[in-house]
């Protein structure tokens, strides 16, 4: 597979080869697909991906990516705007979306605090939280970032950001997932969960909300 | 819990190979190269899913062979038998089942079968530098300890970061102590947490390593295990903050428990320095038998003990003593490797237990 007859094919394969999960074998068996579709479905195709970076604008108040100046969360009646989650990316906000358990905004900081990627507090989305909190019309902030030392850094280096202002400050719980059985739970997170346990009585209350 | 029987197929210089073992003493006996000690690396594998001297599994293969199989048959009280297997084929995963059940992860093979390996590599725990020493506690410790060994991976996750942190401030020339701080504090409680349960192995553990020296040596050395750590004389808290300015100079974190040291001491001398060969030798054999001894106290029931070529530079009477403990009944089954078969029959025709001898190279 080192040479393609055609140096226009090949770096179509490439580029594909480029994009996360994909292989050399995978990128060239897309190249060809392409390359046999009609020539409308391969311009659309492109054009997709031309006009998403081209039009494509973050949310003015949460950073999520949006059609308009505000996202369809933040721009909704519907959702409650004193209640603010903090994530990763784009992707968190996706996921905790499909769950459908969030009515609450979002504040997507764009990566986590870690050094060794040259990542820093500046580089991320945290003075636009701070400001929302100053700006004394939240109720809670929750803090939904990856269960990893640098997630955990990142919640802190927040915390400690907004500790003066008084705003109540929660974190996704972390435990066992739903329908796990506790024998095949690792250590860790089994030893986690029995320092962390929760009140029955708020568990039962919650379900009949 | 002991080994019963024991099956290679193409694992370094065997071709094929069973032997059937007893429940106490097994000697091995042959020439340099004739494969003693890969039969205690069989073993080992057994225990540890990896050899103990070579991490690429597939080196372990016979020369130009495919694939290496080692099958291990252990009894537990009484009749239940447990097979384990192990398998690496060229270019493939490691494979290990538990009566042909296939593991998901290895992790969970490891502990079940616990052995102790007594090895001339030992010595590398005295002349070597302090990592060896963190490593060995560490890998002790989390065998049983799971939290322990989160946390340390942990631990040395935010050090790593700190450290890209302390290089940036230099690189750019600029420094933020809001930016540390919040590594700081994951540093001082992870610390705080290892350190303490360091302290408390330690406490355990050195009493049973003083109790074996004394009974090797013939009680006429005194010796001891002093653990160094910064953590020691002050606070993880207060050394973090004073060392701070020290950090950013040297663009490293300079204090914590990734600095801590075991020192061996003998006579109140440094066994390292002032040793004797045979006295770092019985020095390592003594750790390894308190290790023995800890993990049978956790597990419940005795690891297998693996020796290897424990007589060079052991003078008789030492090599008699220990041979009498590792008999006693507190200890389960053992190999042994030897280049004389002569001076193990000796040793062993006189004593009351039961052993059996193999004769390397096999023959059918």
């Amino acid at each position: 597979m080192n040479s393609l007859p055609s140096r226009v094919f090949e770096t179509a394969v490439n580029e594909l080869a480029k994009l996360p999960g994909i292989g050399r074998k995978t990128a060239l068996r897309m190249a060809l697909h392409l390359l046999k579709s009609r020539k409308e479905d391969a311009e659309a195709f492109g054009m997709a991906i031309i006009r998403m970076h081209n039009d494509i604008r973050y949310c003015r108040e949460c950073g999520n990516i949006s059609d308009d100046e505000l996202c369809s969360i933040c721009g909704s009646p519907k959702r409650d705007k004193s209640i603010v989650c903090v994530v990763e990316d784009i992707r968190d906000v996706i996921a905790i979306e499909n769950t459908g358990q969030f009515n609450g905004v979002y504040h997507v900081l764009g990566g986590i605090i870690s050094p060794m990627e040259g990542i820093g507090p500046d580089e991320l989305n945290i003075e636009g939280l701070i400001e929302k909190v100053n700006s004394g019309s939240l109720t809670e902030i929750i803090l939904a970032l990856p269960t990893t030392i640098e997630g955990d850094t990142t919640n802190f280096y927040i915390y400690k950001k907004l500790h003066s202002s008084a705003i109540p400050v929660t974190m996704i719980a972390r435990g066992i997932s739903i329908g796990d059985e506790l024998e095949h739970t690792d250590e860790v997170t089994l030893g986690r969960s029995i320092v962390n346990r929760t009140p029955y009585e708020s568990i039962i209350q919650k379900k009949n909300q | 819990m002991f080994l019963h029987k024991l099956l290679l197929s193409d694992f370094k210089n065997y071709e094929q190979a069973s032997l059937v073992f007893s429940d106490k003493i097994n000697c091995f006996t042959g020439n340099n190269g004739v494969g003693k000690t890969n039969l205690l690396d069989a073993i080992h594998y057994l225990s540890f899913c990896k050899s103990f001297f070579n991490p690429a599994d597939t080196q372990n293969i016979r020369h130009g062979q495919d694939f290496f199989a080692i099958n291990g048959s252990f009894q537990r009280n009484g009749d239940s038998n447990e097979l384990v297997q192990c398998i690496q084929k060229r270019n493939q995963r490691k494979r290990f089942l538990l009566n042909k059940k296939e593991y998901d992860r290895l992790a969970d093979h490891i502990g079940n079968f616990p052995l102790v390996m007594i090895s001339p590599y030992d010595r590398d725990l005295i002349s070597e530098g302090s990592e060896i020493r963190r490593k060995y506690i560490d890998s002790v410790i989390s065998q049983f300890d799971k939290q322990y060994l989160d946390d340390l991976i942990q631990y040395n996750k935010v050090l790593v970061q700190r450290n890209a942190l302390l290089k940036t401030f230099a690189e750019r020339d600029f420094f933020d102590s809001a930016q540390l701080e919040i590594w700081d504090e994951q540093m001082i409680r992870l610390g705080k947490l290892l350190f303490a349960k360091r302290t408390r192995f330690l406490e355990a553990f050195i009493p049973i390593f003083q109790h074996y020296y004394t009974f090797i040596s013939g009680g006429q050395e005194k010796v001891d295990v002093q653990y160094n750590s910064h953590l020691c004389s002050s606070e993880m808290e207060i050394l973090i903050r004073e060392n701070r300015s020290r950090d950013r100079s040297a663009q490293f974190s300079t204090v914590g428990i990734h600095k801590d040291d075991l020192e061996f001491t003998l006579d109140g001398f440094q066994v390292k320095k002032f040793g004797s060969q045979g006295q770092q030798k019985s020095f390592v054999v003594a750790i390894k038998l308190a290790q023995f001894d800890y993990t049978r106290n956790i597990k419940g029931y005795k690891p297998i003990l693996l020796l290897d070529d424990v007589f060079d530079k052991l003078d008789d009477v030492r090599v008699q003593q220990l041979i009498s403990l590792v008999s006693q009944h507190n200890f389960g089954q053992v190999f042994i490797t030897d280049t004389s078969e002569d001076r193990i029959r000796r040793i062993f025709d006189t004593m009351d237990i039961d052993h059996k001898f193999f004769s390397l190279p096999l023959k059918d």
